[in-house]
């Protein structure tokens, strides 16, 4: 079968502009369920010959890396005791931080480096430099988001709970705040993200009994106390007379790593023309379909090495979300290859400077702190009721 | 334990280095050091059966551990995880120690011989260089004696070892020897080994020095087609069923043995190579492999087996249920452990496919 068979899913034209696109937007193609399994074959290749290739460049990689998170660690905390150092501190630590949160952390828990056998680096035993515990993380992110990505009402990362990321979620009054939310998140995000298995807004709603909260909660407390004692009570006391300006030190550093994924991950998953999709359009997916969501659920940002790597290569969003469990230093070698499938299926790759994707996002934030009004949702082929996008 | 490495493994260091483990940091540095990790470098390799044609080759290798060691009793075995060239890939396979008891970080032995399908114990023995590094476990097992010079007792001691399985056992000779066990005690071990040949016997000069020695130690050679046999073992020690013994050997030896001495017979302790193989004729039901999408009939082998015949690759270390590479979530189903017979049908289990074999339909997340 030839790219040209594929028809559009919906001729009929829009009726009015929606700030946010549903995966049955008619620029999407409408890839029929024969096309979606050939599309789904050529990634499982893909796929295949990547996982082959693993070796010892990938464990010299992380393995490097890991070297260098450290160096720029002790650098870090080592430079307190210089005090003109200060601003050299912050931007070490602020760097170590962000390597062991990103390339190290977050690819590493995803299993990434778990064919290595190495405990140090193995999915279940790492936990990561932040205040959200491993395990909890592990749940949310891996198991949930992963697998639900982008479907309205299960994937809880679309708005994180707190914000209106999708014209499907129900404008209220609250939503007002958007931006605000949005900025307060950015800055405490290590914190949000810590707080994000608990389900705040669950437990508010009373879905969530005192008991299931307990049980996600009390690791939370352990690792927040754990995080705390050090970089704002064992780091400066060591200091002694710079405890002061060590314990602002350690918390600009978290703030900047706050900052920095914040804006990395929101690129990754909200810049205009990603996709969402209802329950019904992915009932009974087939590995074709979960492939082709992940492809429309997220998008890239292009830069240089060092931006890729200082990302954690969640710069290319798409292949993680095609691939969460291969090394990411192999994505932009993956991404030549999945744009080519792009443009074979005629489906958009996503991507874009790190200033128009944060553009895009930030236009998406304001836009829907405001009611949407009267946008009907487009009709796609499996139908879909009002009350089950609401929820 | 020496000021720094307890000053190194404090609570107080480990919340500065949290939720990392002290040793991230402290490899960095230098690959001996440690504060709560174990590793060891090899100091020497030295070929035990240089002569023996035809034959898989056995080396013994001598281990510096770091100062987290905390020695080991004779009979147990450690965990040594070790990177191959090439691959980056780490395995961790289960080797008995075969030196006499360690005090905490003191030097140590393993004797490997290397399997045509052990791709750590081939490695171990065939190309390993001096300074090597390993990583390794604390030391482990229960297949450890209570008798010492210093015990004074005179209980007649019975050790029983096949092939390879007389490296725990001669850990336990070693150090009863070492300790004071000689002939004017009269304290009686009677040792018997069975191995392919001659050429074959490992440890057979200084197996030689012990037997003419005066320490009251029978040493019993037993070569080629010659099997374990009720009747030997009872012309040699009338009372062994009241007799406490040690036995390591591949699975069919201690099949023998257990049946000599009876079922739960308590005087018995017996560690094996591999787990003794199911029953086949009661196996029911379909198992499948979700992750994989692979289904086939319950052949009654172990799950990890099973999967394998499948063609799938999961990951495994000791094959024996010791060192829990292997766990997976058994979504469904009953699986038996091949070990201790127990049964279990919680869902979402955590359980180790190489001793869990599936009790009618089964499925797992592999």
């Amino acid at each position: 079968m030839t790219i040209t068979d594929i028809k559009p899913r919906n001729t009929k034209p829009a009726t009015k502009k929606r700030a946010t696109v549903r995966a049955s937007d008619p620029k999407n193609p409408n890839l029929t369920p024969e096309q979606l399994d050939a599309f789904g074959d050529e990634l499982d290749d893909l796929r295949q010959r990547v996982l082959g290739k693993l070796g010892k460049e990938d464990a010299d990689y992380i393995r490097m890396i890991v070297k260098r998170q450290q160096q720029f660690e002790i650098a870090g905390r080592a430079l307190f005791y210089l005090p003109p150092a200060w601003p050299l501190a912050v931007a070490a630590l602020s760097v170590s931080k962000i390597l062991e949160n990103m390339e190290i952390g977050h690819n590493v828990m995803h299993g990434q480096y778990d064919w290595m056998g190495d405990p140090k680096l193995n999915s279940r035993i790492y936990d990561w430099d932040t205040m959200a515990p491993g395990e909890n993380w592990r749940y949310g992110h891996n198991y949930i988001h992963h697998t639900y990505t982008n479907i309205l009402g299960k994937d809880r990362d679309i708005g994180y709970g707190i914000l209106r990321m999708d014209e499907d979620q129900k404008w209220r009054p609250y939503y007002l705040g958007n931006p605000i939310y949005a900025l307060l998140l950015m800055l405490l995000f290590e914190e949000g993200v810590a707080v994000h298995d608990l389900e705040v807004d669950r437990i508010m709603a009373g879905e969530r009994t005192w008991e299931e909260t307990k049980k996600v909660g009390k690791p939370i407390l352990r690792k927040v106390g754990k995080q705390t004692l050090k970089d704002y009570v064992l780091f400066p006391l060591l200091t002694g007379p710079f405890f002061l300006s060590t314990l602002a030190g350690n918390a600009v550093a978290n703030v900047v790593r706050n900052i920095w994924t914040f804006n990395i991950i929101f690129c990754g998953h909200f810049p205009a023309g990603v996709a969402t999709f209802t329950e019904e359009e992915c009932e009974n997916e087939s590995r074709g379909h979960w492939y082709y969501r992940q492809l429309l659920g997220s998008a890239n940002i292009t830069g240089g090495k060092l931006f890729h790597i200082m990302s954690g290569n969640l710069s290319h969003q798409i292949e993680h979300h095609l691939f969460p469990d291969i090394p990411a230093r192999r994505y932009p070698e993956l991404s030549v290859e999945v744009q080519a499938l792009c443009e074979k299926y005629g489906i958009e790759y996503n991507t874009g400077g790190l200033t128009h994707q944060l553009w895009t996002v930030a236009k998406k934030i304001v836009r829907l702190s405001f009611p949407t009004g009267t946008a009907k949702p487009q009709p796609a082929p499996v139908a879909t009721s009002d009350e089950t996008l609401a929820a | 334990m020496t000021l720094t490495t307890k000053l190194l493994g404090s609570k107080a260091v480990a919340a500065l280095t949290a939720p990392h483990g002290v040793d991230r940091y402290l490899e960095m540095f230098n690959p001996m050091w440690a504060a709560t990790e174990v590793r060891a470098r090899v100091v020497d390799i030295h070929r035990e059966n240089p002569g023996a044609e035809g034959s898989a080759p056995v080396a013994t290798l001598t281990l510096q551990p770091t100062s987290t060691w905390r020695g080991h009793r004779a009979g147990q075995y450690v965990q040594v995880g070790v990177e191959l060239p090439g691959s980056a890939r780490r395995l961790t396979r289960c080797f008995s120690i075969s030196s006499a008891a360690s005090l905490p970080g003191e030097r140590f032995t393993l004797t490997i011989r290397a399997n045509d399908e052990g791709q750590v114990s081939t490695f171990l023995v065939n190309s390993a260089q001096v300074g090597q590094m390993l990583h390794l476990s604390q030391a482990d097992g229960k297949f450890t004696i209570h008798e010492s010079a210093a015990t004074p007792t005179n209980n007649h001691l019975v050790m029983i070892s096949g092939g390879s399985g007389i490296t725990p056992v001669m850990a336990q000779i070693r150090t009863l020897l070492r300790d004071g066990y000689d002939g004017r005690a009269n304290r009686k071990v009677t040792f018997i080994h069975y191995a392919r040949s001659e050429a074959d016997q490992i440890f057979a000069d200084e197996l030689a020095e012990i037997a003419a020695g005066d320490n009251h130690v029978d040493v019993h050679l037993r070569y080629g087609d010659a099997t374990f046999s009720e009747f030997e073992l009872r012309r040699l020690v009338p009372d062994f069923k009241n007799t406490d013994t040690w036995a390591c050997g591949p699975g069919g030896l201690i099949e023998l043995v257990r049946d000599a001495f009876g079922e739960e017979n308590p005087r018995l302790r017996v560690e094996f190579f591999k787990p003794p193989t199911v029953s086949t004729g009661s196996a029911t039901g379909a198992v499948s492999f979700v992750k994989a999408g692979a289904t086939a009939e319950n052949t009654g082998a172990t799950l990890l087996e099973q999967a394998e015949a499948l063609g799938l690759t999961p990951e495994f270390g000791c094959r024996m249920g010791i060192c829990f590479s292997c766990v997976k979530t058994k979504t469904d189903g009953t699986v038996r452990n091949v070990l201790t017979g127990e049964e279990s049908s919680l869902p979402d289990e955590e359980i180790r496919i190489c001793v869990s074999s599936p009790v009618g339909d089964c499925s797992v997340d592999l």
